[in-house]
């Protein structure tokens, strides 16, 4: 027993569901640690309460926490990641009228042939001189490099034939009913709220994009990983408890039940159970679909924090800021992630531990055995829709081959 | 200098501006939250702009001052790296500044410094307030009380304080909380007659 208190910032997402289960379930009490959760509505504010010691950790976007490691637009502070809060989980959707226009399906489609619809629409309006806008949460969120990705290998330019603005979570769906933004790519439950207010068709989830893509993070400053090392050992432990349970088939209705509530998301119940069911409503009024791994959680390892996950981050931060390449900037970037901790948290636990902190992102089609110091670790396709593949060792190259 | 205010809260937008104007700062700009941010301050053109740091809108004005789409100049939280606490204390305040590049430090401290107690001193405003508030609300429930006992005990009113206060010093609880709980039985049974 620690008898260590962390107060945990997140923003109301299914993802942040880890820190809640892991308090209100006793995964935290049994490990010795406490957990406060501290609410807020943007990620300007949780990366604030952050590095000014208001909070321990925080529930965040990923390349936010490179970003403020590297010192992009405020003065660098160094974070550390030691666990993944989940992969995936978010979609992209489109309002009514380009729902219309681009002929969506009641179905999930193919990206590539969604692409090739979106972009008539993007080419002819700027032919109108009134440009496509999508809205994504954040600059530095996993949601605009996905979207993004998307777009460019399907021949649509972010910043030329598109506009990417910011929007945040819970104000998506008015932005998107006011015509304010003609898409977005945000996490649930909020794509699933702008379709049942019938002002949105969601047209692809981001696991199509990149079939193992990591989402949110849980990060802290350096200084404090340092200090109180076996603290969070015991919070990565409790995570990953809390983890295991959230994939139990049982869980999900009691799991829903503590989200929903107001001091958590405050949002319907029902758009949250079918977000953690994979059950996901893609039109106004038409029933659920499953879609596997819409948000995928603990299995293979997913709460791992792979330093080559970050290096595609950060690949996208050069391609998206239009920065030179760094390569002292990469290695920063990748030391974000701390699979040293995750490992040593867990050591002796039976969780599958992987031999490797980097690997090739994107290059399996389908499920394969992989190296591990402890544990049977299997890791499924974790393809891009466009095929290519991450080699976080040559990073240089793969971005002269992006389009 | 021009300043720009971007508060949810309209009476804590007045009390900060009060404050900056009684400092001679008077090329204020209170930009309405209610309509959309972005061309606001475009027109204003701000040199600095003061959020309270809840705003719900603090991800999109970031975006846009990153993006400089518009201003000549880019605009920067203003992070005070030679003395952490002063934007430590900001924070704790509730209030996040954003300044030019360029802008010379000795001028924006003033600044950051005078929201900072305006802030500071609109908190304890609010406090207060409350406190009244609750006061008010403590003192009408225990007049209730007191009328309900009278009616009921057929007593005068200093008979029925006395009773109210006799039961709370023995049960070591507030005036008001014994106040409540005779308004709220007298509500659910006090027809029982």
């Amino acid at each position: 027993m620690t008898g260590e208190r962390f107060r945990i910032g997140f923003l109301p997402l299914v993802d942040a569901a880890l820190p809640v289960l892991a308090n209100e379930l006793g995964f935290a009490a049994a490990e010795g640690v406490a957990i406060d959760l501290v609410r807020d509505m943007t990620w300007a504010t949780v990366r604030d309460r952050l590095l000014y010691g208001h909070t321990d950790a925080a529930h965040m976007i990923a390349p936010l926490a490179i970003a403020t490691t590297l010192g992009k637009d405020r003065p660098a502070v160094p974070l550390a990641v030691p666990f993944v809060l989940g992969l995936n989980g978010n979609a992209v959707t489109f309002s009514a009228r380009l729902a219309k226009e681009t002929g969506l399906a009641d179905t999930l489609g193919d990206p590539i042939r969604i692409g090739a619809a979106l972009k008539k629409v993007a080419d002819a309006r700027v032919a109108a001189g009134k440009a496509l806008r999508f809205g994504v949460v954040h600059r530095y969120s996993s949601h605009n490099y996905m979207l993004r990705y998307w777009l460019a290998g399907v021949g649509i330019r972010p910043d030329q034939d598109i506009e990417i603005v910011v929007t945040s979570p819970p104000f998506a769906a008015d932005a998107l009913a006011a015509g304010e933004v003609d898409g977005i790519c945000v996490g649930e439950p909020w794509n699933s709220i702008a379709v049942d207010r019938g002002v949105g068709h969601i047209a692809l989830a981001t696991a199509q994009i990149w079939r193992r893509g990591v989402e949110k993070v849980l990060a802290m400053r350096e200084t404090v990983l340092d200090e109180r090392r076996d603290a969070i050992e015991a919070l990565v432990r409790a995570l990953h408890a809390a983890a295991a349970h959230f994939v139990e088939p049982g869980a999900a209705e009691e799991s829903a039940d503590i989200l929903a509530r107001p001091e958590y998301l405050d949002a319907p119940r029902d758009a949250v159970l079918r977000a953690i069911t994979d059950r996901i409503r893609l039109v106004p009024g038409g029933e659920p679909i499953h879609y596997p791994d819409f948000m995928f959680q603990y299995r293979e390892a997913a709460n791992f924090p792979w330093r080559s996950q970050a290096a595609w981050l950060y690949s996208q931060m050069v391609r998206w800021d239009y920065m030179a390449f760094d390569d002292a900037e990469a290695a920063a970037a990748g030391n974000v992630f701390r699979p040293d901790v995750y490992r040593a948290a867990l050591a002796g636990s039976g969780a599958p531990l992987p031999g490797a902190s980097s690997k090739l992102e994107g290059g399996l089609d389908e499920p394969i055995g992989a190296g591990s110091t402890q544990g049977r670790l299997t890791l499924g396709s974790d393809r891009f829709f466009d095929g290519r593949a991450f080699d976080p060792d040559d990073i240089e190259t793969y971005l002269t081959e992006l389009p | 200098m021009r300043i720009a205010i971007i508060d949810t809260s309209a009476g804590r937008a007045a009390v900060i501006s009060d404050g900056l104007r009684d400092a001679g700062l008077d090329d204020l700009v209170l930009v309405d939250t209610s309509k959309p941010l972005v061309a606001q301050i475009e027109a204003a053109a701000p040199e600095v702009v003061l959020v309270n740091l809840e705003n719900p809108s603090r991800d999109l004005l970031e975006d846009f001052f990153a993006m400089s789409r518009a201003l000549a100049r880019p605009i920067a939280m203003f992070v005070d790296q030679s003395d952490a606490e002063a934007t430590g204390a900001a924070i704790d305040a509730g209030v996040s500044a954003y300044v030019v590049d360029g802008l010379s430090k000795h001028r924006i401290k003033p600044v950051v410094d005078l929201a900072i107690r305006r802030f500071q001193a609109f908190s304890r405003l609010q406090r207060e307030l409350d406190d009244a508030k609750n006061a008010l609300a403590e003192r009408a429930v225990v007049d209730k009380a007191k009328a309900i006992l009278m009616k009921r005990r057929q007593i005068d009113e200093p008979e029925a304080y006395a009773l109210l206060r006799g039961q709370a010093m023995r049960t070591n609880r507030r005036i008001s909380e014994i106040a409540e709980a005779i308004v709220t039985s007298e509500a659910l049974m006090g027809d029982m007659e």
